[in-house]
This record gives C-alpha cells, structure tokens and sequence, in this order.
C-alpha cells in the first residue's frame, strides 16, 4: 500500500509541479500584489511597499468602482443569465428531434458566432452597430432614420455582441443533455394526459438540472471576464456607461499604471465569481 | 512486475525532467539586444502608426546606412511598437523593466518622462550631455526643462517639439460670412464661429476637438489643458507643490466643452468624438473632404495634407490655415498654446548604452534632427534648425513656430500621468452629456485626492 502511494505521487509529481507554478504561484502574488502600492511606472515603482488594506479602502470609497460593479451585474444578468443560458436553451429545445439538415443549418449558424474570436465579433458588431453600418441600413429601409446605437444605447449593444458570442455554447450544452434524456419517459408522460409546459417543467428541466447549473457557472465565469469585447467596441465608455469591472481593472493598471490596485480589483472579480457559482449550487441544490 | 513498476516510475521521472528543461530553457532567448556577428547591436523602439509611419520611413531613407557605414562595429535594429498612445506607454515600460527586453533607445513623450526616470528605467544622461557640444548652445532652452526628472538629472533629449491651435478650413469660414484669416480673439468668439458654420453650412461640423478618452493624452493636452492654461489658473502650483483641482479656470473649462458637445451641439457626433483613431478622421477624412471647419489640434497634424501626407490637398496653404488659440477673454498675451515632444532616452537597462549615445548623437545633430521634423511636420528643439533648408518655409510652420513665444508645458511632475488619466475620463463624460461641468470638478477633486493623497490637492 506504502509502496502504492509513492508510486501515484511519482506519476502525479509533474501536475501538481506544473499546477504550483503557472496556477497556485500567480494566485499567491495576485493576492500579496493586492496589497502593495505597485505601480508600472513613477517613484511607487522603486519603492514598492505593503500598504495594508489602502487599495480595498480606495476601492470602495471610489464612485467609479461602484458603478463598475453595478455595470457588471446588469451585462452578467442580461447577456449571461438571461440572455446566453435562456435563449440557448430555448434554441436546444426547439432543435430537439428535427430533421438532421434543420439541425445543421441553424447549428452552423449560431455557431459561427461561438467560434469567431472575441476581437472579430467586437469588430463586427461596431460594423454593425456604427453610423453608417448594417443595423442603420436596414432601420433605413423602413424610413427609420439612423440611431448612434453605440452612443444611445452603448449596454444593450454590448449585451447583444456577447450573446450572439455565447450562445452557441450553451445551446451545444443543452442539446447534448436533452439527447440523454430517455424517450419512453417523455412518451408516458404525453400518454397519461401531461401538456408539453407540464412535461417541460416536471420532467425535461429536472433531468438536465446539471447541466443547467455547470453551463450557467461557466457562463457566468466566461461573462465576468469578457473584456475584449467591451474595450473595443465603446472602450468602457461613453463616460462610464459599459465600464464592467475588467475594463475598469485594466484602466487602473494599464491606463493610470497602479498595478496594485488592479490586483486589489481583480480579487473582487474572483470574489463575485466564486459567490456566484455558489449561488448557482446552492439555488439548484446540485453538488459539483 | 517490480521491473515494470520501476520502469514506469523511471519513465514519469524522465518525462517531467524533460518538461522542466525545457520550460527553463526558453526564458533565455535574447529578444532585446546584443551582439550579431561581432557587431553591438542597438536597438531603437519608438511608437509606429503603422506601415506609412513617417518616422520608421526617415529612418529607412538611408540614415542608418550613412550611421553604419561610419561605425562598421555597430548594427541598427529598428523596433518599432504598433500601439495606441496609452498603450505604447505601458508597452515599453514593460519592455525596460528586463535586460532581457530593453531597447537601446527609447521614445518617451515628455508627458510620461518624469514618472518613468523616477521609476528608475532610464539612465541619466548628464555626463553625456556635458560632453556634447551642441547641447549647451544649439538646443532651445526651456525644452530641457521637459527631459529633467525630479532629481534635477537629464533623462533624454528632446527630438520634437509642438504647439497646438485652431486649424481651419478657408473657403468653408469663407462661404459662412467668417473672416479669413481666422482670428478669434477670446473663447466667445470661437464659440460664435462654430454656431454660425452651423447655421449657415448644414451637413458641415463646425468644431473638432479630442475628447474621446481612447485618444489618451490628447484630450488633456489638445483640448482640456489648451482651454485650462488660457484662463488665469494653472493645473499644478508650482509654489506649493499641489494639484489645483477645484478652480473658476477648470470649470470654465468644462463648460466650454459642455458648450460645445451639448449645449450648441457644434462638436462632432460621439460615435466619431469617442472613436481611438478621432484625430486621423479630422484630418484624413473630415477636413479633405470639405466636412469640418476646425479642429483644435497640433502643429504636426497639418502635415496630413502635404504631398506625402496621408490625405493630400492640393494648394493646401490656399485652403487651409492655423489660428491661435484665444484666451478666455483675451487677456495678455492674447492667444495660449501647449508644447511638449518627445524625446530619446536610453533605458537604465540597456546593455549596449555606449553604442546607443554615439547613435543618439548622430540622429540629433543639426542635419538628422531637422531631417527627421521636416518629414514628420514637427518643431525642431534645435534652434539652428532654422539654418537648414526647408524647415521654416514649410507650410503652417512659421505659424506654429511663433506660437512657442506663448508656450506653456505640462506640470514637471512624475504624477501627471495620474492626473491626466482622471481628466481624460472626465472630459469624456463631460462631452458626452454623462456628467455636469460642476459635477466634473467636483469628481476630479475627490479621484485626485484619493490617488495622491489629501494632502497633494488644493483648491482655489
């Protein structure tokens, strides 16, 4: 047995190596970085010093701050929770048992969207979304004169460029889970007299409250860290009208060079991540 | 069986030996500098605007052919940085925090020179510069002032120069009944002009100016400090060593630019104002097409216009002008502008900083220095640049030349860039109708006090 367990560490040795440097290492300085005054350039660069909590205590007093938390909840609800794991699913069960071709074509069509980089969607939808781009256009033909969507209406545009993003993802999720789901079970219910809202709710979602939860977790963790995205299409702006906590992090490291702070502000993305997969577990009564 | 445990325990050991080694390995490679086939290599890394990039063309134009043949022990590497302005910063300061990655010679905007000689990157340069001649007698004065750090030692030399003012469409101030040349001799009366192209020229944007926070330091110093410094307040006291936020000046300021974007609506749309690439569509776009009738802007960006610019205009000096920018109520000396530049610096990290000065030398004397503004449109540092020819009888120059007697420049201060950002973020609300001129001062006191701390901000 002795013997045994040596061996599995031997074999388990280089992952948990390679785990403690790139993973465990960079999470340790993150946190220790959150509670210095590290700066990218200027005299705090020499002297880089433990401030204690001074970056947490700035964080919370800052106005900007506030409203970026605000920004991300309402971009996570709206393009993660509502709009990417309600809509996929919703695609999933229209596409369940269809004809294979009918299955493909939409397939291909939303997933297109999944498989473009992030910095190609964000360039599309300012495509999109600009003066003089597609969505006016069309808005044109109906004598609708032209909308500065990205000015007017900056969130919801962003909203929708992460979910045309994300989509496709949950929906695969749900397809494959819905497969799973044995026929005979759906077929007695339809048998004893059940409604398709009745054989939804009571059977279908039940089956694949799993999944629900490990996509809705993903999603989530994959929406608090979307910056790309944002940055390129408004930049955060205008003002700070989709400044979400990322943008507002890489502002304060890489625009105003306070490295510290950045950290300081990256644990509390990690903080409402883990609170939120948490919710999710505890909510849905899954154990992952 | 014990042989086959064993040869399997001997295998997992041998393979991540072998992962190890090679993750080491690759952290040696030399991306900076160095030797190539017995040569000192120098590298020199500079903010590129792309594959048309005026300065990356001076240097291919056989300068650092001439440079190298005179010093056949030496090899010149250009490394440009494809970047935004906010981005090249961070960029190159990532790079010179490593010998492995420093550059040789480095562009610094004299904005961010101060912060970074104080973070310790660059090397000072004082016993250099004592050595060189041209430094005491051909090099203008108060432009040193931009390339010392706090310590009082010399961090670069300054390559460029500016000013900043009114640039204008002629025939359009023209066809609105405006006199040309254009002359406003307060801030109303720029004001006024810009209501009147709008009244009279529909489908024409009377008025450009940089207020995007993508377009980084532009926006504090193209049009916020442009405005700031032609009031009777400053951004910074030199006297008491403190940050002014509060000031009549700054919320003047503001509010002309709230007069602009959202109570006479004369500004350009947002989606333009708050676009990165804001001052190449003014001027490659906007202005040849004959759709914007000013744009406060730099010295350098009439150059756009000039045969090898980026958007020629043919009789570009019948068409268009550059105008002084008032004070606010043209009180003396009448009109303001803000200079700054940049600068070659060498990174205290460099491994070959011999090499690189004698380079440095070469690409500032009176020739190269002056050959290097004329191609680019900017202001020489040298003063006897106005000995070559071809520099003052480019078009705009003259102009822009003679704004320097009225000059003003940044706060020598290693915390601009902090200041600077706040006021970036706030301009931009300011503009886009987010925030309430009041609102702005008071949200610049409380974010500048926060960063630097209470006791470095005064109100006035």
């Amino acid at each position: 047995m002795k013997r045994k367990s040596r061996g599995a560490f031997l074999f388990l040795s280089p992952s948990v190596l390679l785990l403690l440097i790139f993973f465990i290492v960079p999470i340790i300085l993150t946190i220790c970085f959150a509670f210095t005054n590290m700066a990218l350039t200027g005299s705090a660069a020499r002297n880089l010093q433990f401030i204690g909590f001074q970056n947490f205590t700035n964080m919370f007093q800052d106005p900007d701050f506030r409203i970026s938390v605000l920004r991300t909840l309402v971009f996570l609800i709206f393009s993660a929770v509502i709009g990417q794991v309600v809509l996929g699913f919703i695609l999933a069960l229209l596409m369940k048992e269809k004809n294979v071709t009918f299955r493909r074509i939409i397939g291909i069509i939303v997933i297109a969207g999944w498989v473009t980089p992030e910095i190609v969607v964000a360039f599309c939808m300012v495509a999109f979304f600009s003066d003089n781009g597609s969505l006016n256009q069309i808005i044109g033909w109906f004598g609708i004169s032209p909308v500065s969507w990205l000015f007017s209406f900056p969130m919801v545009s962003v909203i929708i460029a992460n979910i045309w993003h994300g989509t496709a993802f949950s929906m695969m999720v749900y397809q494959s889970a819905l497969d799973e789901i044995p026929k005979d079970i759906e077929e007695a219910a339809t048998i004893d007299g059940a409604s398709n809202f009745k054989i939804l709710s009571y059977i279908t979602i039940p089956m694949v409250k799993g999944s629900i939860v490990t996509n809705m977790m993903l999603v989530t963790l994959q929406t608090l860290g979307v910056f790309t995205l944002i940055y390129t299409m408004t930049g955060g702006g205008p003002g700070t009208a989709t400044q979400t906590l990322p943008v507002f992090m890489y502002n304060q490291a890489f625009v105003n060079y306070q490295f510290g702070y950045g950290t300081a502000i990256s644990l509390v993305l990690l903080v409402i991540g883990i609170v939120a997969s948490l919710f999710y577990m505890k909510s849905m009564k899954v154990k992952v | 069986m014990k042989t086959n445990k064993l040869k399997v325990t001997m295998t997992a050991a041998m393979a991540s030996l072998l992962l190890l080694t090679t993750a080491c390995s690759s952290g040696n490679s030399n991306a900076g500098s160095g030797n190539a086939g017995g040569k000192e290599e120098v590298t020199i890394t500079f903010r590129s605007s792309g594959s048309e990039d005026t300065l990356a063309k001076y240097f291919k134009s056989g300068l650092i052919e001439k440079f190298e043949t005179a010093n056949p022990d030496i090899k010149i590497n250009i490394a440009p940085v494809l970047a935004s302005e906010g981005d090249y910063t961070s960029k190159i300061v990532l790079q010179m925090k490593s010998p492995d990655t420093a550059p040789d010679i480095v562009a610094e905007d004299t904005s961010i020179i101060k912060s970074d000689a104080a973070a310790g990157y660059l090397e000072p340069l004082d016993t250099q510069v004592a050595g060189w001649s041209d430094w005491k007698d051909k090099f203008i004065e108060n432009l040193k002032e931009g390339v010392t750090g706090e310590d009082g030692k010399v961090y670069g030399v300054p390559a460029t120069s500016d000013t900043r003012g009114i640039w204008y469409n002629k025939e359009l101030l023209a066809q609105a009944g405006l006199p040309v040349p254009f002359k406003p001799a307060n801030w109303e009366e720029v004001l006024q002009a810009a209501r009147t192209i709008k009244d009279k020229l529909p489908g024409v944007t009377p008025l450009n100016m940089i207020v995007g926070k993508s377009s980084g330091e532009g926006v504090t110093m193209q049009t916020l400090e442009m405005l700031l410094y032609g009031t009777s307040d400053t951004l910074y006291n030199d006297q008491t060593k403190k940050w002014v936020v509060s000031s009549a000046g700054l919320l003047d300021s503001f509010k002309f630019i709230n007069q602009v974007f959202n109570v006479d609506k004369t500004g350009p749309t947002m989606q333009v104002a708050l676009n990165g690439q804001a001052g190449s569509i003014a001027f490659q776009q906007l202005f040849p097409q004959g759709k914007l009738a000013m744009a406060v802007d730099g010295s350098w960006a009439g150059s756009t216009w000039f045969e090898n610019g980026a958007a020629p205009i043919a009789n570009v000096a019948e068409k268009m002008g550059f105008a002084p920018f008032p004070t606010q109520t043209g009180q003396a000396p009448g009109a303001i502008t803000m200079s700054g530049g940049w600068a070659w610096s060498i990174p205290a990290q460099s491994q070959n900083k011999e090499a690189a000065w004698k380079f440095l030398e070469f690409l500032m004397n009176q020739e190269n220095a002056t050959g290097r503004v004329v191609a680019e449109g900017n202001l020489s540092p040298r003063n006897d640049s106005v000995d070559v020819a071809g520099y003052t009888d480019r078009t705009f120059t003259a102009e822009a030349q003679a704004l320097l007697e009225v000059a003003k420049f940044r706060p020598a201060n290693d915390q601009y860039a902090t200041v600077s950002a706040q006021l970036q973020s706030i301009v931009e609300s300011i503009a886009s109708g987010k925030l309430t001129p009041e609102d702005g001062v008071k949200q610049l006191k409380d974010n500048v006090a926060r960063s630097l701390g209470e006791d470095k901000v005064e109100v006035k």
